[in-house]
């Protein structure tokens, strides 16, 4: 398969069996937070690092573990790369005529870390989260219901359709061979046109098992409107932890702010 | 490998700063609350499995790819696609789910970062796809291939648009130089777009053949809202784009700020922490611009939104399924 | 010593997530022969036949074709000579109309254009659908959409046909129909994966039982489907 929906790792740690809702919320300010860490308050980091890290302890993973998977957006950088010698100002010569800028690095660094964190923490949520519960998270948090039903539906049948993309993938290669002493391939337009009518096809079957879908959800009295259970209220056990990483992060900001640029 | 990212065009958090990325999610979540109640009024109570399903289409579709040449392979963002097959709000909608799913559940964009991804990919893309379909599709009009020609220039157009959009997000950021990330995001995805174009082609001639009955023509109604906001957010785009926010020195926003702040703050250090909307690393001037374009945007949609319904008051139109 | 048209030696795959598919598969197919791969549900005939033409590579083991390596750089070449039929014609029919999926093969061959025609002619004649030229795949029924699948890859003038649970979902009618025709391709090698002992039967004079990724039984199907005790141990019935 493609790719495997279950970032989720079931588990029982204090932040598996937190409130879905304050993990949400958490996650986000958290990553609010990080992008309005000033570039140049250095000790930042490492302090947002270690909120990240005892978050992954109290998830019970490893923290290297986490560091690794947090570099995935690291090929990103590319995009950030020109910072190094566009910014203006000093700037450090690295000899044949290549000039590095100060402000241009600690740009680049700031946004390497910044990135590197935030996933991380984007990571913690989907791995401590089973997806129905995050579901049922964003539906709490007033996500619009018809948002949250699409979400649902699109998981439920991503893997299904995406085996059948994965056949028609096996499909053609199986017929995708060469003769001797011919070019194979046939033209771009040609080999676009056969993508594209995959895609056609598998349009039509998609389309078509909405129907049998929708059929389905007419006979156990859908009309139109998803219903959903009430969600619990919030106990003041989980609210106070949601708010002990937004209390240190708030602790680090400002102290980013004021003391550390 | 390292082009992967560039041709994903999903931005993962960290490369966009906080008061761009909070602007996205407004425009955002403006643009899909509209989208919502659009789709309920046209669709009916069908929509939900039908957009539902299709947005997992997508995301299998966008597995279908065709080898270009020494390795590369063009594939599908599908924007256009939908719009052409579901109508334009309906296609928001479908997107924004795929984008929405693909940030929460694979890290491919990050969250706070997705309300401009839904934006790009989801909004602006599906908006200017369609519109131009439209526009192309009525200025061709009775050539025997006029509504794959139209589809083809649509998704090419949306595909384009898009990741200039990305490009200057990441310079008001000050992630990334305009001069640089505009000519790359945009010679790169002139490449990409050919084979968006294809696939979105390749695709419509086969539901043409097999399923014309799911082809529908665009209404008058649909195609007036949809040129009003892709015209509305291309404005506003190209506003950003004209603001001394991007012209400016990439860190000239930051610098200035940062020059602006040691002096501020001798005075008043309390300033910089006040919920006021001065945020560290923007000044007054460039939030000023930011909320101004916002505002703008909000109002062309706003119109585009209104006076469709307004004439529809007068002259009820038939609602087809998918429109 | 002539090479068989297909050697398997010692393969062996596991999945990604570490779950073993096949343990060390030996197998050899002279050319001609009807082989027929039976075995319960999971227990690796579709696998193994994703490898034969190398859309599943193995870490273990050796593959030959009409004496050709199995490698990354024969797999155009090994394609050309082993045609999969996979089991849900959906999957293999991508272009709206009949005529160009039986084109394909050949067109991605680089054939020349009345080479093509010639072959799709031929090919659609095989399966008896000579008619169905410029029908639209999609509208088809099951047992059309099989036989259109099957000339899909009988216009690549395959040495070996490989078809995976052919009659499944057939009716009788259809089903027979599959049989005569299948019957009717001479000297063909052959590899039939099913759960439909009776086809077997009639169409195979050799049996692979496998299970659980290996091969538990290797002989002549008159023989081996007498024998009720091994056919239960494997989860088969006589049919």
């Amino acid at each position: 398969m493609y790719r495997s929906f279950e970032r989720y790792q079931p588990g029982q740690s204090p932040l598996h069996r937190a409130d879905p809702r304050v993990k949400v919320v958490v996650t986000f300010a958290l990553i609010g937070g990080i992008a309005l860490t000033p570039t140049h308050a250095w000790p930042a980091y490492p302090a947002l690092w270690t909120l990240v890290a005892g978050l992954a302890a109290l998830a019970r993973f490893s923290a290297w573990r986490m560091a690794r998977l947090g570099a995935v957006a690291l090929p990103f950088m590319l995009a950030a790369l020109p910072l190094l010698i566009t910014v203006p100002g000093p700037a450090w010569t690295l000899g044949g005529g290549i000039a590095i800028s100060q402000a241009g690095l600690a740009r680049f660094v700031a946004i390497l870390l910044k990135s590197w964190l935030s996933v991380q923490v984007a990571l913690l949520l989907t791995m401590t989260t089973s997806f129905a519960d995050l579901v049922w998270a964003l539906g709490s948090l007033r996500v619009p219901g018809t948002l949250v039903a699409l979400i649902a539906f699109m998981v439920r049948y991503s893997t299904t359709l995406g085996e059948e993309a994965e056949r028609l993938l096996r499909a053609r290669a199986a017929r995708s061979a060469h003769a001797e002493g011919r070019p194979a391939g046939g033209t771009l337009f040609w080999r676009a046109r056969v993508a594209g009518g995959m895609v056609g096809n598998l349009f039509l079957r998609s389309y078509e098992r909405s129907e049998r879908v929708y059929a389905a959800m007419l006979a156990r009295g859908y009309a139109g409107e998803m219903r959903r259970l009430t969600p619990p209220p919030l106990s003041w056990r989980a609210a106070l932890a949601g708010a002990v990483p937004l209390l240190w992060l708030g602790i680090v900001e400002l102290a980013a702010m004021l003391w550390w640029q | 490998m390292f082009l992967k990212p560039i041709l994903a065009m999903h931005i993962p958090d960290g490369f966009l700063s906080a008061p761009v990325a909070i602007v996205g999610w407004l425009v955002t979540a403006v643009l899909v609350g509209l989208a919502l109640r659009e789709v309920r009024d046209r669709l009916g109570d069908r929509q939900i499995p039908l957009m539902g399903v299709l947005a997992a289409f997508v995301f299998a579709a966008q597995m279908i790819n065709f080898p270009v040449a020494g390795g590369t392979s063009g594939h599908l963002i599908g924007g256009t696609l939908v719009a052409v097959l579901l109508g334009p709000w309906a296609a928001v909608l479908v997107m924004t789910t795929v984008v929405a799913v693909q940030a929460l559940l694979f890290q491919d964009g990050g969250l706070l970062a997705l309300g401009f991804n839904v934006f790009n990919m989801g909004i602006l893309a599906v908006f200017v796809g369609y519109a131009v379909y439209v526009w192309a599709r009525r200025a061709l009009g009775a050539q025997p291939q006029a509504m794959l020609i139209a589809a083809a220039l649509g998704a090419w157009v949306s595909v384009e648009l898009a990741a200039m959009a990305t490009a200057l997000e990441l310079a008001i950021s000050g992630t990334s130089p305009l001069d640089v990330a505009l000519p790359a995001m945009a010679g790169i995805h002139a490449l990409i777009g050919i084979g968006e174009a294809l696939i979105t082609v390749g695709a419509l001639a086969f539901v043409r053949q097999t399923r014309p009955d799911l082809l529908g023509a665009p209404s008058a109604g649909v195609a007036r809202q949809s040129a009003l906001i892709a015209a509305g957010l291309v404005i506003a785009l190209a506003i950003a784009f004209a603001s001394p926010l991007a012209d400016a020195d990439p860190d000239g926003l930051e610098r200035v700020a940062e020059d602006k702040a040691f002096i501020d703050k001798a005075e008043d250090p309390v300033y910089e922490v006040l919920p006021d909307y001065t945020v560290p690393g923007i000044d007054d001037e460039a939030l000023t611009t930011i909320i101004a374009g916002v505002i703008g945007v909000l109002i062309v949609a706003g119109i585009g939104f209104a006076v469709p319904r307004l004439v529809r008051l007068n002259a009820p139109e038939k609602v087809r399924q998918q429109q | 010593m002539c090479p068989a048209m297909i050697e398997i030696e010692g393969l062996s795959f596991s999945y990604p997530d570490g779950q073993r598919a096949l343990s060390d598969i030996s197998l050899r197919v002279e050319a001609g022969e009807r082989v027929a791969l039976v075995g319960p549900n999971g227990a690796g005939k579709s696998t193994l036949l994703l490898h034969l033409n190398g859309i599943l590579r193995a870490a273990d083991g050796a593959i030959r074709v009409a004496g050709v390596a199995l490698t990354d750089r024969t797999l155009g070449q090994i394609r050309a000579m082993v045609g999969l039929v996979f089991q849900n014609p959906d999957d293999q029919l991508f272009s709206p109309r009949v005529f160009e999926d039986v084109a394909f093969g050949p067109l991605h061959m680089g054939l020349p254009e009345d080479e093509v025609r010639a072959r799709v002619e031929r090919a659609l004649t095989a399966v008896g659908m000579s008619t169905y030229a410029d029908r639209m795949s999609y509208h088809l029924s099951l047992g059309e959409k099989k036989r259109i699948a099957l000339a899909t890859v009988l216009s690549m003038n395959p040495r070996v046909l490989a078809l995976d649970e052919p009659s499944s979902g057939l009716d009788p009618r259809a089903r027979r129909s599959l049989i005569r025709l299948l019957q009717g391709l001479d000297g063909q090698t052959l590899l039939i994966a099913s759960h439909d002992m009776r086809l077997v039967r009639e169409l195979c004079p050799r049996m692979v039982i496998l299970d659980g990724g290996a091969i538990v039984a290797d002989g002549p199907t008159e023989t081996l489907i007498e024998d009720s005790a091994l056919l239960e141990q494997h989860g088969l019935e006589r049919g």
